[in-house]
């Protein structure tokens, strides 16, 4: 396993105190999380440490970071990240956003030239198709959540990392963990994830790469194909027997991947 | 003390089997179930027992806002208040009350309040509800993390727009109006009393406290498991140095009255359980989204009271369950004004309001409680309290009232 720190970050003095994960050795490289919250030092996290540094912080109010009361909106969201990056000195970084993480990713990319330098997006939110709504996963009661988020829901990820603990007061304090990072993510996504990313992505002129699950039930792979259309150049790897969590449900095949896309 | 006679205009005649093919009577029952034709015919009769409990000496009729479901068709309660103004000429018209987070400008609520304060002379209770989730966050798209500011933000506004008597300008989060000047304004001064509806938010009480205004627990489980909740509002008055005039607290309880005990159950159990099993069948997460209710709420009151759960427990109740337990104060009108004046005693509700149609109730049925209740039930109890005065009443309407002959 690659050395890895867990820090509280502070930003604007001190109004926002972000938790992060951060290690490994190479070029830089942020990972923005999902609707799933906050997993810290996650497997594939370590793999792609052996090529990168990877930096992975807890959104706004997610976790133990604070300061989610001083973003309003999309754009609030976005200056933020910028200036995390800056102040992480890491502008210019490779990014991978996953879902809501990948939303993000998308919005910083098309909002400065030279702050992402090349973007994965995993199963990403940002778009939205009337054909083919996303999963309201607000409304997922736990014992649903399995099943929308795996093609198999017995694989090891979904029985470790996101499985509800048993013991009552520790499935309580999940529980809110849960609601707390929903709503912090619904300030920005709720009650439809598009905030008009279509009008922006043709400003986003990194090389791109997109990763599915073929049996994405939350952000179903047509929205692949859409993200392909809309940002020039980028490319698409679907993962077969693969839900809507591929960093977690096949670890190895997605860092193949993703390691191949970001060292070119 | 003061009664008032609640309505929530539910739809009657979801199909038996409604609940095994659906997930929740809120939010995304298809509206295929409603019928216009018997809508129509609900709303005749509901407004015609509305203005029969002004008729019968209700102190409030009460009227309140849903959305996208079938247990209560008032998506707009000013509609309902505003035929009321005219139909009506005793009772305070308490709408209970605007959502105030759904209305851009917020403005909108001031001016249609405004208006049925003036058509009614003066007799307008204002409330004004966060809203349940399943209103706000999922039927009107509302951020929930966002609900409560937003809420406030409006509440602002609103009581800054009764009073002023020049045009300002407004620099909200969530609103901006460069000329905000509200005509007409209300007749009440310095403005319509104020209540607010709560299921027990720790943080709805300060805020209510902050403001003088009174709080309102809206339970459906009656009055012995609310106790606990309403015991704590009343702490928070305590601890805060506040008076604990019973007008302060407003309670909703479900009321049948008949003829004998045993004749209550013959009259009214199937419509009671048709309310519980129907009406309160919520899809758990509907309930409550994330960030609805603060992470201190969430740790420190208690479970909300719709969801699965209760709605579980409430479909292998039956009738005596819902009685024994107070749900539903139910039996001869000796039975109910001993229990009632139990209650209000205990908890200590200066504004009770009280469900006389109940689910599935025909109008005939719906009478029968309406006016055992106004004629058995009501004369004497209207005196408990009458040595606290009641500031957060229509001061036109504020009449003295008789101590009870029996205490």
């Amino acid at each position: 396993m690659a050395d890895f720190r867990e820090s509280m970050f502070s930003l604007r003095k001190g109004k926002f105190d972000i938790q992060m994960v951060d290690g490994g050795s190479g070029p830089d490289l942020l990972y923005l999380h999902g609707e799933q919250g906050f997993s810290g030092w996650a497997p594939f996290l370590d793999s792609l440490a052996e090529n990168f540094h990877v930096y992975a912080p807890a959104h706004p109010g997610v976790g133990e970071s604070l300061g989610l009361e001083h973003l309003d909106d999309l754009w609030d969201l976005v200056l933020f990240y910028e200036e995390l990056m800056t102040a992480l000195g890491i502008e210019g970084a490779a990014v991978i956003g996953h879902s809501y993480g990948g939303m993000v990713a998308a919005e910083l990319a098309a909002h400065r030239k030279g702050l992402v330098s090349r973007m994965t997006l995993v199963s990403s939110l940002g778009l939205w198709l009337d054909d083919t709504p996303t999963l309201d996963f607000f409304t997922l009661t736990p014992s649903e959540e399995p099943k929308a988020y795996w093609f198999n829901p017995e694989c090891e990820a979904a029985g470790s990392t996101f499985a509800m603990p048993d013991d009552p007061v520790e499935k309580q304090e999940a529980m809110i963990e849960r609601a707390k990072t929903l709503s912090s993510l619904g300030k920005f996504i709720w009650p439809i994830p598009e905030r008009g990313l279509p009008k922006r992505a043709h400003r986003i002129g990194v090389p791109t790469l997109l990763v599915w699950g073929d049996s994405d039930t939350v952000v179903p792979p047509e929205y692949a194909e859409s993200f392909r259309e809309l940002i020039p150049g980028s490319e698409l790897d679907v993962i077969d027997n693969c839900g809507h969590l591929p960093q977690y449900e096949r670890p190895d095949r997605f860092v193949i991947s993703v390691a191949a896309f970001l060292s070119r | 003390m003061k009664i008032s006679y609640f309505h929530l205009m539910p739809y009657q005649d979801l199909p038996r089997d409604f609940e095994s093919k659906h997930r929740s009577a809120w939010v995304d029952l298809p509206n295929e179930h409603f019928d216009p034709e018997k809508g129509g015919q609900y709303y005749k009769d509901y407004i015609a027992q509305l203005q029969h409990a002004d008729s019968l000496g209700f102190d409030g009729i009460c009227v309140n806002e849903h959305h996208c479901n079938a247990y209560g068709l008032m998506p707009s309660p000013n509609l309902m208040a505003s035929i009321l103004t005219q139909t009506t000429s005793n009772s305070a018209l308490v709408v209970l009350g605007n959502s105030l987070a759904l209305y851009q400008p917020p403005l909108r609520v001031a001016e249609e309040m405004a208006m049925l304060d003036i058509m009614s002379g003066g007799r307008l209770v204002a409330g004004f509800p966060v809203g349940t989730s399943m209103d706000t966050t999922f039927s009107y798209g509302q951020v929930p993390l966002q609900l409560r500011e937003r809420h406030s933000e409006a509440h602002d506004l609103i009581m800054k727009s009764w009073s002023e008597r020049k045009p300002f300008a407004f620099n909200g989060k969530y609103t901006k109006l460069r000329y905000v000047n509200i005509w007409p304004r209300p007749l009440q001064q310095p403005h319509p009393p104020v209540w607010i509806p709560g299921s027990g938010s720790l943080e709805t009480w300060d805020w209510v406290l902050n403001r003088n205004y009174v709080y309102c627990y809206l339970s459906y489980f009656g009055y012995q498991r609310a106790e606990k909740v309403v015991q704590g509002y009343w702490n928070t008055v305590a601890e805060r140095g506040i008076d604990d005039n019973p007008h302060r607290f407003g309670f909703l309880q479900l009321v049948c009255v008949s003829e004998t005990d045993e004749q209550a159950e013959k009259d009214y159990a199937e419509h009671v359980k048709y309310f519980y099993q129907k009406m309160l069948w919520i899809y758990p997460p509907f309930a409550e989204a994330p960030g609805y209710r603060s992470i201190y709420s969430m740790r420190n009151s208690a479970r909300a009271q719709t969801g699965k759960e209760t709605a579980k427990a409430a479909l292998e109740m039956g009738w005596k369950d819902y009685v024994e337990k107070g749900h539903v104060i139910a039996g001869s009108p000796s039975t109910v004004r001993e229990q009632l004046t139990d209650a209000v005693k205990r908890l200590r509700i200066g504004h009770l309001m009280c469900l006389l149609h109940i689910g599935s109730m025909p109008d005939e049925i719906a009478r029968k409680n309406t006016e055992l209740f106004a004629k058995e039930v009501m004369p004497g109890m209207q005196g408990i309290f009458s040595e606290y005065e009641d500031p957060w009443w229509p001061q036109a309407l504020n009449k003295p009232v008789a101590a009870p002959a029996v205490g």
